[in-house]
C-alpha cells in the first residue's frame, strides 16, 4: 500500500497538530507497546492491565495504579502462525492476533489481561489465556445485562470490587474513593475532549477526518486518560489553524467495527471514496459512558458502575432492554446529519451481524440509506469496498437514496 | 520374486510402489489420475512393475564387469525410452481405433470424409515421428500418454489444418473425446515380448556391437523371465473413499504418509505435506506411528491448488512458479490465501503497479504460513522435520519454509527434502501391505480387465536406422 | 378450531429404523406428541405460550405456573433431522442474515417466516412471553432480540453469569435469585394471572432430582465394557425429556426410571447401545466427544462410528441443559437458589479450563481410547477454543485427540467424504498406537 499521510486536502505542513498525529500514529503502530513500557519505567509499582474491546471500567484500574491498555489485536503486520493453530476458520481474526502477540512476548510488558463479557470468542479466548499464561493474571469481567440499579447494577458493584481486590493482592494499590473519584474527573474530561473533537468532524469534516480522529483516539488506548486529555485539548487548539478546504462528500455513521478494528486504509478508502465519517462506534469503549460519570458521588465505585447501567451505548453486545431496537442508531443520524449507514462487521463477528438485520430494518422503516460490507482486522484488498462506497456515496449525492 | 504394492491414489497423479518381501523398495511408478480410479491403478502398478523390471535388468547388468556388460548398462536409459516407445505406439494404435470408431459415428458427409483423411494423415506421421520423440536425445517433460500424444496431436492438427479445410477445433475434439477411452484401458504389458523388442530397437538405434547385443538380450531375457508375484496390496489416497480396493487393503493417507516419510528419513518426527487439494500436518514417534495429524478444513486456501490458480492466471506452468518468485527483491504482504479470491488478489496487486516477483513471493509466503499454523496445531515441529507432496517441489516453498522453521522452532530443526517425496504416501501403504502379508492377512487387487495388444507394432524400417 | 391431524398419528423423528426398539423410545415419543397436541390448542384452550432456551431453561416454574414451553433450539434441530433447515437458512438469509452466524438462529427465523410449522407439521402457537435465560451463550441474547421484532411480545430477561472458573461466588447465586424473585417470577406471574405456589414448585424440584438421578445412573452405565449406551447420539435422545418440557414432571421420571432399567439390562446381557443399523456389535474404540452432533446428517453421521465399532461413552453435549454427573441435583429446600446453581451450572457456561478438566475427568473414569471434537461452525460457545483444548487433553491424558468440523443444521457444512476420511484416519491412527503399546 502506497503511505500518504494527508488524504482530505488538508496541507502536509509539520504544524502541531501534524505532530501530534504522528506521534499518535507511531503508538498505534507499536506491537510491542512501546508506550506502555515507558509508562511502567516511569510508574515502577505501577501494573499494567490489558483488556480486550469494548468496554471496561478504566477509571477504576486508574484508581488503584493500574494502566488499563487496549488490545486491539494485530492489526495487518503481524504473521499469524499459531494464532491460527488454535481457531477454526469460522472464527473472527481478533482473537489471533492478540493470541500470536501473546505468545511473542509483545505483550509481556502488561501485569495482567481482561476479557470483558462482548461475545463468547472473547468470552472463549480469556479461558484460553488462562490456560496459555498460567502465571499471568488474568481475569473474566461479566458486564451485567440486567439494567436495573439494584439488580445487575449491584452484581456489577461486586464484580469491580473483586477485580480491585485481586490486582490489590497483585501488587496494585488498595482500593482509594477519592483515587477513584479522581480518575473519574480524568475520563470525564478526556470524555468532553473527545466530545469537542466529535464535533469538529461533523461540523468540518475536512478539517478533521475520522481516520486522524482515530489514530488519536488510538493513542489513548495506550496513556492515563489525563494525558490522553490533555493531548486531545492541545491538538484541538492546535487544528483549528490548519489549513483545510471543504470537500462536497456525504455524510455517514459507521456501524460495527466495535471490536475488532478495520485497517486503517480502510477507514481512508471510505473517506476517498466520498463518505465522511460523521460517527462511529470505532473504540467504542472510549465513549461507551455517554455522559458524565458522577465523580463527586459518595460512593463513587457505585456511580462508576451506575454509569454503565444508566449511561451505555446501545451496541450489539449489550442487550437492548425495553428499549426500541435501532432507535438509537437513529437517533444518531439525525444529531450527526448523517445522509446515511454504512454497516462495517468483522467477519464472523456474531453481535454485529446478528444485530444488522435489525438495525436495517430500522433505518429502512426510516427512510435511511445503508450500505454494509464485512472486514478483517488485516484485511488487504479495498477495491470491492472502494467500489461499494462510491457506488453508494453517489448515488446518495445524487437520488438521497439508493437506488 | 513374491512383492507386495502400495497405491496412493492422489487428485492429479496415482503413485505405486513397489516392496519385496524384505522391504526393500524395488519398484516406483506413477501415471496420471483419471476418470477410472481402478485403471489408474492398475497403470500405476504395471509402471512400478516396469521399474521393478528394470531394476531386475540393472542388477543382472551390474554383476559382470567385462567391457561388453558396461556398455550395456550405459544403454539402459534408451532401452527405457525404447520400452516406453513401444508402449506409445500401443496406445496409438488403439487411439487412432477409438477415433475412427468415433468418425463412424459422424453421418457421411465430405467434412467426415476430410477429417477422416486428416486424421489418417496426422496419426500416421505420429507414428513415424515417434521414435525420435522417444530415442532423438530430447527430454520428455511427462512420461503419461495424454501429455505426449495431446502435444504431438495438437502439433500435427495444426500442420494438417493449415492445408485443407479441415476445422482444428474438430480434431481436437476427436482427440479429447477418443483419449478418454484410450486411458481407461489397461494395456497389456508382456516383457518377455516388449523387453526383446527395445533391445532390438535400440541395438539398431545405437549401432551396438553384436556382443553387446547378446548380453542385452539375454539380461533382458532373465529379467522378463523372473516370476514377480503380487503378494499384497493397500491403496490410500486422496479418492480414498472410492478406492478400487477391498476396505481391509484401505489405509488412511495421513498413516501412509507419515509412514513412507519416516521410512525415508528414520529420524522424522514432524511431516507436512502440501498437496494439491490438502494440507497435512502429521507427528509420529520413533516407530513412524502417528501420533497427532491435522489437515485444512473445509476451505482449500494455502493447499497446492492456490498455486495452480495463480499459475493459470498469469499464464504461467506451475513448475515456473518457485523460481520466478525467487526473483523477487521484495516480500509483498498478502494476508490472504483464499483460493477463489487468489485471481481478484492477483490482478489488483498487478494493478498496483506491484512486481509480479514481489506478489508471486508473498503468496507463497501466505501459504506456508498457513500450512506453519496446521503444524503448530497438530503439535508443532520437532526435530526431524520432513516436508512432502508436490509443493516441495517448488524452490520458493522450500526457502521459506526453512526460514520460517528456523524463526519458529530455531535452527536445531533438520529439513528433509526428498526428490522421490511424491511416493511417500504409497510407500508407507506398501509397508502395510507387507504387515498385513507378514499376518497372513494380505489382499489383493482386484483384476482389471486389460485390452489385448492391437496387432505387433511395426517395429522398424531401414529410415529408422 | 384446529384443523391439524393428531399429532400422535406423526411421529416426530423417524430416525431409526424399525428394529427392536426401546420402550422407553416410544414413551418419549408419546410425550413429545403429547406436547404439541398441548401446543396446537394451547390458545384456544387459554394456555400461554413461553418461548425459551434449553441451556438455563426454568421448566420446574413454567409447570408451577401452568405455562407451556416452546423451545426454538429443539425446532432447529428438528429442522435438521427433517431436512427443512437448509431452506429455512436460505429464507433467513434472503431476509438479510448473514451467512456467518448461527444457523439455529437463521433456521428458527426461516422457520418463521414459512409459516411456524413446527416438527410435527402443526403451526406452532406464537409466543405470550420470551423468558430470554442468557445462560453460557451469546447468541441467546441476539437471537430473543430478533423474536420480540417479530412477535411484539414482551421479554424477560435472565443474566445468567458466567463461570469462567468453575465457581459459583455468592454474588453470581444472589444475582440469579434476585432477578428470578424481582422480575423473572413476577412476569411470569402476572402472564399465567395467578401467584406462584412455592409448594407445587417444591413438588416439581422433588421430581426433577428424581430424574437427574436416574439419568446419572444411564450416564454412568457407560463406565461398564461393552457400553450399553451410547452417551452421544444415543444421548441426545436420552436428555430429550430433562433438557426440555419434561423435567419436573411426572412423565420424565418413569422415562428415566424405564431407560435406566433398560441400560441395566444390557449390562447383564452384555448388550451394546441401539444404533440406526440395529444392535451395535464389537465395540472398538470407547470415545469421549466434545461439541454438538450434525442434524441435517444425524443417521450418517451416526454410523460412521457404529460402523467401525467406536461408541461414545460421554460426551460434553449431553450436558448443555444441566450438568448433572458431578453432583448437582436440583433441591426443593431452597427453590430459587437451586434453579440459580442449575443455570449456573450448564456445560457451556462453564470457563475452558473447567471443560477441559470435566473432559479429563471424563476420559479417564470412562477409560476412553480416544476424545474427538465435533466443531460446529455455528457456535462459538462451543467451538473457540476447542483445539487448545485438544492440545491441553493430549497432553494431560496421552489420550490421542481427533478434530472433525460441520454445522448444526446447516448442510453446507457438512461433508461426508471430509469427515469420513478424518474419522477413519483417526481409529487408524488408534489402531497404530494401540499395536505399538501392546508390541
Amino acid at each position: 500500500m502506497t503511505e500518504t499521510t494527508n488524504q482530505t486536502g488538508a496541507l502536509p505542513l509539520p504544524d502541531r497538530a501534524s505532530q501530534i498525529l504522528a506521534q499518535a500514529r507511531t503508538m498505534m503502530d507499536d506491537l510491542h507497546l512501546g508506550p506502555v513500557q515507558r509508562w511502567k519505567a516511569a510508574n515502577p509499582d505501577g501494573l499494567a492491565i490489558g483488556y480486550m474491546p469494548v468496554y471496561v471500567p478504566r477509571p477504576l484500574f486508574e484508581a488503584i495504579g493500574c494502566l488499563p491498555v487496549t488490545i486491539f489485536g494485530g492489526g495487518d503486520q503481524v504473521d499469524i502462525i499459531r494464532g491460527d493453530s488454535y481457531f477454526q476458520s469460522y472464527i473472527c481474526h481478533i482473537p489471533r492476533s492478540a493470541i500470536e502477540l501473546g505468545l511473542n512476548g509483545h505483550l509481556n510488558c502488561l501485569d495482567g489481561m481482561v476479557f470483558p463479557s462482548l461475545c463468547d470468542v472473547i468470552r472463549n479466548l480469556g479461558g484460553m489465556w488462562k490456560m496459555l499464561f498460567p502465571d499471568r493474571w488474568s481475569s473474566y469481567l461479566d458486564l451485567p445485562q440486567n439494567f436495573a440499579l439494584h439488580l445487575g447494577g449491584k452484581f456489577y458493584g461486586q464484580e469491580l470490587k473483586r477485580i480491585a481486590r485481586e490486582l490489590h493482592e497483585r501488587g496494585a494499590k488498595a482500593y482509594d474513593p477519592e483515587a477513584l473519584r479522581q480518575a473519574m474527573r480524568n475520563e470525564n474530561r478526556r470524555r468532553l475532549a473527545i466530545n469537542v473533537l466529535d464535533d469538529l468532524r461533523r461540523s468540518e469534516p475536512w478539517r478533521l477526518p475520522a481516520s486522524d480522529l482515530y489514530v488519536l483516539l488510538r493513542a489513548g488506548g495506550l496513556m492515563p486518560a489525563l494525558d490522553h486529555a490533555e493531548l486531545l485539548e492541545e491538538f484541538a487548539d492546535a487544528v483549528r489553524s490548519r489549513p483545510a478546504r471543504p470537500f462536497d462528500n456525504v455524510r455517514v455513521v459507521l456501524v460495527g467495527a466495535f471490536c475488532e478494528q478495520p485497517p486503517l486504509d480502510l477507514i481512508r478508502t471510505l473517506e476517498k471514496s466520498g463518505c465522511d465519517i460523521v460517527d462511529d462506534d470505532l473504540q467504542l469503549g472510549l465513549r461507551y459512558i455517554e455522559s458524565a460519570m458522577d465523580a463527586e458521588a459518595a460512593d463513587p465505585l457505585e456511580a462508576l458502575a451506575n454509569a454503565f447501567i444508566q449511561f451505555g451505548a446501545a451496541t450489539a453486545s449489550r442487550y437492548i432492554g425495553t428499549a426500541e431496537k435501532g432507535a438509537a442508531l437513529l437517533e444518531k443520524v439525525k444529531a450527526t446529519k448523517a445522509d446515511g449507514v454504512v454497516f462495517a462487521a468483522a467477519s464472523f463477528c456474531d453481535p454485529a451481524l446478528l444485530d444488522q438485520p435489525m438495525l436495517e430494518a430500522a433505518l429502512d422503516r426510516a427512510s435511511v440509506p445503508f450500505t454494509s460490507f464485512k472486514f478483517s482486522e488485516n484485511t488487504g484488498q479495498f477495491q470491492v469496498i472502494r467500489e461499494q462506497a462510491g457506488a453508494f456515496s453517489d448515488s446518495v449525492k445524487l437520488w438521497g437514496t439508493v437506488q | 520374486m513374491k512383492c507386495v504394492v502400495g497405491i496412493d491414489l492422489g487428485s492429479t497423479t496415482t503413485k505405486a510402489v513397489m516392496l519385496d518381501e524384505s522391504g526393500q523398495i524395488v519398484g516406483k511408478g506413477i501415471t496420471n489420475s483419471r476418470s477410472n480410479y481402478a485403471v489408474a491403478s492398475a497403470i500405476a502398478r504395471d509402471e512400478a512393475l516396469t521399474n521393478a523390471r528394470f531394476s531386475l535388468l540393472d542388477r543382472a547388468l551390474g554383476r559382470s564387469t567385462h567391457a561388453d556388460a558396461v556398455q550395456a548398462r550405459a544403454l539402459e536409459n534408451d532401452l527405457l525410452s525404447a520400452f516406453r516407445l513401444e508402449l506409445y505406439l500401443d496406445e496409438l494404435v488403439y487411439l487412432e481405433e477409438r477415433v475412427m470408431a468415433l468418425l463412424q459415428i459422424w453421418s457421411p458427409s465430405p467434412l467426415r470424409d476430410a477429417v477422416t483423411a486428416a486424421t489418417t494423415d496426422l496419426l500416421a506421421d505420429m507414428q513415424h515421428t515417434a521414435p525420435d520423440l522417444f530415442l532423438g536425445g530430447v527430454e520428455r517433460k511427462s512420461d503419461f500418454f495424454r501429455d505426449i500424444a495431446g502435444q504431438a496431436f495438437v502439433q500435427g492438427a495444426e500442420r494438417v489444418c493449415a492445408k485443407s479445410d479441415v476445422p482444428f477445433e474438430r480434431l481436437v475434439g476427436l482427440f479429447d473425446r477418443a483419449i478418454l477411452d484410450v486411458e481407461t484401458r489397461v494395456q497389456a504389458r508382456d516383457f518377455g515380448v516388449l523387453l526383446p523388442t527395445a533391445v532390438a530397437r535400440v541395438a539398431v538405434a545405437r549401432k551396438v556391437s553384436a556382443g553387446v547385443r547378446a548380453v542385452l538380450d539375454q539380461a533382458a531375457r532373465d529379467a522378463a523371465a523372473e516370476p514377480v508375484e503380487e503378494v499384497a496390496l493397500a491403496g490410500t489416497g486422496y479418492g480414498r473413499q472410492t478406492l478400487p480396493f477391498p476396505k481391509e487393503a484401505v489405509r488412511s493417507e495421513i498413516l501412509c504418509h507419515g509412514r513412507g516419510a519416516h521410512r525415508v528419513f528414520p529420524g522424522t518426527r514432524s511431516v507436512l505435506d502440501i498437496g494439491g487439494q490438502d494440507t497435512k500436518a502429521i507427528q509420529v514417534d520413533q516407530n513412524g506411528v502417528v501420533t497427532s495429524f491435522q489437515m485444512n478444513d473445509r476451505c482449500a486456501a494455502g493447499c497446492g491448488r492456490y498455486l495452480g490458480y495463480i499459475a493459470d492466471e498469469l499464464n504461467l506452468g506451475l513448475h515456473e512458479l518457485g523460481p520466478l518468485a525467487l526473483k523477487a527483491t521484495r516480500m509483498i504482504r498478502v494476508n490472504s490465501t483464499c483460493t477463489v479470491f487468489a485471481g481478484a488478489e492477483l490482478r489488483e496487486r498487478l494493478a498496483l503497479g506491484q512486481a509480479r516477483e514481489d506478489i508471486l513471493a508473498g503468496l507463497h509466503r501466505a501459504i506456508l504460513l498457513r500450512a506453519m499454523s496446521l503444524l503448530a496445531r497438530s503439535g508443532g515441529i520437532e526435530n526431524e522435520f520432513t516436508f512432502t507432496g508436490g509443493v516441495c517441489k517448488n524452490p520458493m516453498a522450500t526457502k521459506l519454509l526453512k526460514e520460517l522453521v528456523v524463526d519458529n522452532y530455531g535452527e536445531h530443526i533438520q529439513l528433509n527434502i526428498h526428490p522421490d517425496s511424491i511416493y511417500m504416501g504409497a510407500l508407507g501403504a506398501a509397508m502395510f501391505a507387507l504387515d498385513d502379508y507378514n499376518a497372513g492377512h494380505p489382499s489383493l487387487m482386484p483384476t482389471v480387465q486389460t485390452g489385448a495388444r492391437s496387432q505387433p507394432a511395426p517395429l522398424f524400417d531401414a529410415s529408422c536406422a | 378450531m384446529s384443523t391439524a391431524l393428531p399429532v400422535r398419528n406423526r411421529p416426530p423423528v423417524s430416525l431409526r429404523p424399525a428394529t427392536a426398539k426401546d420402550s422407553s423410545q416410544d414413551r418419549q415419543k408419546q410425550m413429545i406428541a403429547d406436547h404439541y397436541e398441548k401446543l396446537a390448542h394451547a390458545k384456544e384452550n387459554g394456555q400461554k405460550v413461553v418461548y425459551t432456551f434449553v441451556p438455563g431453561n426454568l421448566t420446574e416454574l413454567l409447570q408451577a405456573l401452568d405455562l407451556l414451553p416452546v423451545l426454538p433450539e429443539i425446532n432447529a434441530l428438528q429442522s435438521g433431522m427433517r431436512q427443512k433447515s437448509a431452506g429455512y437458512i436460505a429464507e433467513a438469509e434472503k431476509a438479510g442474515h448473514s451467512e456467518d452466524v448461527c444457523t439455529y438462529v437463521k433456521c428458527d427465523i426461516g422457520m418463521l417466516k414459512s409459516g411456524n410449522f413446527g416438527p410435527t407439521g402443526t403451526k406452532l402457537p406464537e409466543p405470550d412471553l420470551l423468558l430470554l435465560s442468557y445462560t453460557g451463550c451469546f447468541t441467546f441474547l441476539k437471537w430473543f432480540e430478533l423474536l420480540r421484532e417479530e412477535y411484539k411480545c414482551p421479554v424477560v430477561m435472565l443474566h445468567v453469569p458466567y463461570q469462567p472458573d468453575g465457581k459459583i461466588s455468592p454474588e453470581m447465586r444472589e444475582y440469579v435469585v434476585n432477578q428470578l424473585r424481582d422480575e423473572v417470577i413476577p412476569a411470569l406471574e402476572k402472564l399465567s394471572g395467578k401467584k406462584l405456589d412455592m409448594d407445587k414448585l417444591k413438588e416439581h424440584l422433588d421430581l426433577s432430582r428424581q430424574a437427574e438421578d436416574d439419568l446419572v445412573k444411564v450416564w454412568e452405565s457407560a463406565k461398564h465394557k461393552p457400553s450399553p449406551i451410547d452417551g452421544y447420539f444415543g444421548g441426545v435422545y436420552y436428555i430429550g425429556p430433562i433438557f426440555t418440557s419434561f423435567r419436573g414432571s411426572q412423565d420424565a421420571v418413569e422415562y428415566y426410571r424405564e431407560l435406566r432399567a433398560e441400560c441395566e439390562a444390557r449390562i447383564l446381557r452384555n448388550e451394546g447401545p441401539q444404533t440406526p443399523d440395529g444392535l451395535m456389535g464389537e465395540q472398538r474404540y470407547r470415545l469421549v466427544v466434545e461439541g454438538p452432533p450434525n442434524w441435517t446428517s444425524f443417521p450418517d453421521f451416526w454410523r460412521m462410528f457404529a460402523k467401525e465399532g467406536a461408541v461414545v461413552v460421554a460426551s460434553t453435549y449431553t450436558r448443555v441443559g444441566g450438568l448433572y454427573d458431578t453432583g448437582f441435583r436440583h433441591d426443593s429446600s431452597q427453590p430459587l437458589e437451586t434453579m440459580a446453581d442449575y443455570c449456573l451450572g450448564c456445560y457451556t457456561n462453564l470457563g475452558l479450563p473447567t471443560r477441559v478438566d470435566l473432559l479429563e475427568r471424563y476420559i479417564r473414569e470412562y477409560e476412553a481410547d480416544g476424545f474427538l471434537i465435533n466443531s460446529v461452525k455455528s457456535c462459538n460457545s462451543f467451538s473457540a477454543g476447542q483445539l487448545l483444548m485438544l492440545r491441553q487433553l493430549e497432553q494431560r491424558t496421552g489420550v490421542p485427540g481427533g478434530f472433525i468440523e460441520s454445522d448444526l443444521v446447516d448442510p453446507r457444512y457438512f461433508s461426508k467424504a471430509n469427515i469420513e476420511n478424518r474419522l477413519q484416519s483417526y481409529f487408524q491412527m488408534i489402531d497404530a498406537r494401540r499395536l505399538r503399546v501392546s508390541a
